[in-house]
């Protein structure tokens, strides 16, 4: 419990961060929307004479014109995807590797703790610091589709269902970079890592959009839980979800059996 | 009762030796002292009675327990003290000795009182703003704060200006009296000789040889100088002179040996002064090191 609250304490600035900026992008992008919904007709006509295939790589698809403001709000949350994504690597990357590149490993791994209690603890912390960004998430979701759908009547459930995917798109995320973190001798410089992982997942699924190609779907979380596809379906795209669930729960293990058998390097 | 025994501990980093063979014991209520060179496998060997790392193959066991298969148990009468010290830089030194002592089924903080007291540190200063020394000391306490039956020291005095040194070696003398074991690794003689009652000596990741201080400094070396008028001719190059450096006024050696044969050779020469005194261990360890 000791090394949880300890943790936690130290992702206390991270969690504020993050739980008012990618909130934050969200109400700000949607409150965009009544002025554009205001010129729905002129919009649509721009959107009309683009290709198809580089709107979808930007998101925009038929079923979900962006002049209403689901369509909006897949638009907005496809772009929101690349930090959650960004957030989570670098939590990943950094919960395990940390002690080792600031070199805190001896003090903390020869404490009489076992290192199964140090992996679960931090990885708990990390945990609770993405359930609080993801709540907020949610509750500045359901205000800003409140706030801005004019006289649009809403049918929130889809919503609810692509928000409620959220803490495992993130996870996703987590586990990988955690798996990373502990295959590879050290972790220089975590931002790198984690933007190199977040961005990179981001630019295959955009490309996957503008190719066309279903093979480059199964590569990238982003695709995994694609929000067009819940917010049209009503449902998770589980296919495509087992591969990253798969990916999840493989990373995990692999992460905790690698951890414990490290060698940690010292100057 | 041996409190550590090392059973043909080797630990190799891929094609890297890091230590090979480490064989000894340390006896409860001891004070061992284990010394070598700089990269001679000091920090590997003890690094892996904490788990830190782990052996190719051998082992230690730390209380009559496998110090890798019962490590958390074994851990908790440990105090150990990283030859390089780092914390976590934005935490405030209370904090991050009240963090430490959490971690122990006891109350800790009448000792941490009187252990910073005693090395005088200012506990509400951040970690970051420390200077090295004063680094030391935080780790010092925090090694020491729930009274450890085994006190592992890894180059412990580096960064501390003597009279710190001083009042450090009599913290250890402390704890040893109240019945504290002590690994002290070291690359300074000096302080295992003001120390220890044992020393182990390492080379190129393997035991050298395991030697009785008092002992040692008992096998009768003696270290001679002598000043006088043309001495170098090379009459001193005897049987059992090492290290002889001769000079037209100088001439110094160490000997062991009947010192008969020295007198010997004494009686033909005009001195102007003698000096005979016994070696300091750095002296003799340089055979090992060679």
């Amino acid at each position: 419990m000791n090394i949880y609250k300890f943790e936690l304490s130290n992702l206390k600035k991270s969690i504020l961060i993050w739980g008012l900026s990618i909130p934050g992008f969200l109400l700000f992008y949607m409150a965009f929307f009544p002025a554009m919904a205001a010129s729905n007709g002129a919009f649509n006509d721009i959107m009309s004479n683009m290709d198809d295939r580089f709107l979808r790589a930007f998101g925009i698809i038929p079923e979900l014109p962006i002049g209403e403001i689901l369509g909006y709000f897949n638009l907005t949350m496809g772009m929101v995807l690349l930090p959650l994504a960004i957030q989570a690597s670098n939590y990943g990357f950094s919960i395990l590797s940390v002690e080792e590149r600031e070199l805190t490993a001896d003090f903390l791994l020869s404490k009489p703790i076992s290192r199964t209690k140090i992996i679960v603890s931090k990885f708990l912390a990390a945990l609770t610091s993405l359930l609080i960004i993801d709540i907020l998430l949610a509750a500045s979701t359901i205000i800003a589709i409140n706030a801005f759908k004019g006289d649009e009547v809403v049918e929130l459930r889809n919503v609810i269902i692509l928000l409620l995917s959220v803490p495992l798109f993130q996870l996703t995320f987590m586990s990988i970079g955690m798996v990373i973190s502990v295959s590879i001798k050290k972790v220089s410089s975590v931002l790198n890592f984690s933007m190199g992982l977040g961005f990179g997942m981001f630019i295959i699924s955009s490309l996957g959009g503008v190719i066309s190609s279903g093979y480059l779907f199964y590569l990238t979380p982003f695709k995994h839980f694609d929000t067009a596809y819940v917010l049209i379906n009503g449902s998770w795209n589980w296919s495509l979800l087992a591969i990253s669930v798969s990916v999840m729960v493989l990373s995990l293990v692999a992460s905790y059996f690698l951890y414990l058998k490290r060698n940690i390097a010292s100057l | 009762m041996n409190v550590i025994e090392f059973n043909n501990l080797t630990k190799y980093y891929g094609k890297i030796k890091g230590c090979k063979n480490i064989n000894f014991n340390v006896k409860e209520g001891e004070i061992f002292g284990f010394i070598g060179p700089n990269g001679a496998g000091k920090s590997t060997t003890i690094r892996s009675m904490l788990s830190l790392i782990y052996p190719t193959s051998g082992s230690v066991t730390i209380f009559g327990k496998d110090a890798i298969k019962y490590g958390p148990e074994v851990r908790k009468d440990i105090g150990y003290l990283p030859s390089e010290i780092f914390y976590y830089d934005k935490m405030k030194v209370i904090d991050l000795l009240n963090y430490s002592a959490s971690f122990y089924d006891k109350d800790c903080s009448q000792r941490i009182k009187e252990l910073s007291e005693i090395m005088e540190l200012d506990l509400h200063r951040r970690i970051e703003d420390l200077s090295y020394g004063n680094k030391k000391k935080v780790g010092i306490v925090q090694g020491l704060l729930h009274s450890p039956k085994l006190l592992i020291l890894d180059e412990p005095t580096s960064g501390l200006d003597p009279l710190m040194q001083q009042k450090f070696f009599n913290l250890i003398l402390e704890e040893n009296k109240k019945g504290a074991t002590v690994l002290f690794s070291s690359h300074i003689l000096s302080e295992v000789q003001q120390l220890c009652n044992r020393v182990a000596i390492i080379k190129d990741g393997e035991i050298l040889s395991i030697q009785d201080i008092k002992s040692m400094k008992n096998d009768n070396y003696k270290r001679f100088t002598f000043r006088g008028k043309s001495l170098a001719n090379g009459k001193f190059d005897i049987e059992g002179v090492t290290e002889l450096k001769e000079r037209e006024d100088k001439v110094t050696f160490l000997f062991k040996g009947d010192v008969n044969k020295i007198v010997k050779i004494l009686s033909g020469l005009k001195l102007t002064d003698i000096t005979i005194e016994e070696p300091t261990l750095e002296e003799i360890f340089m055979h090992y090191y060679e």
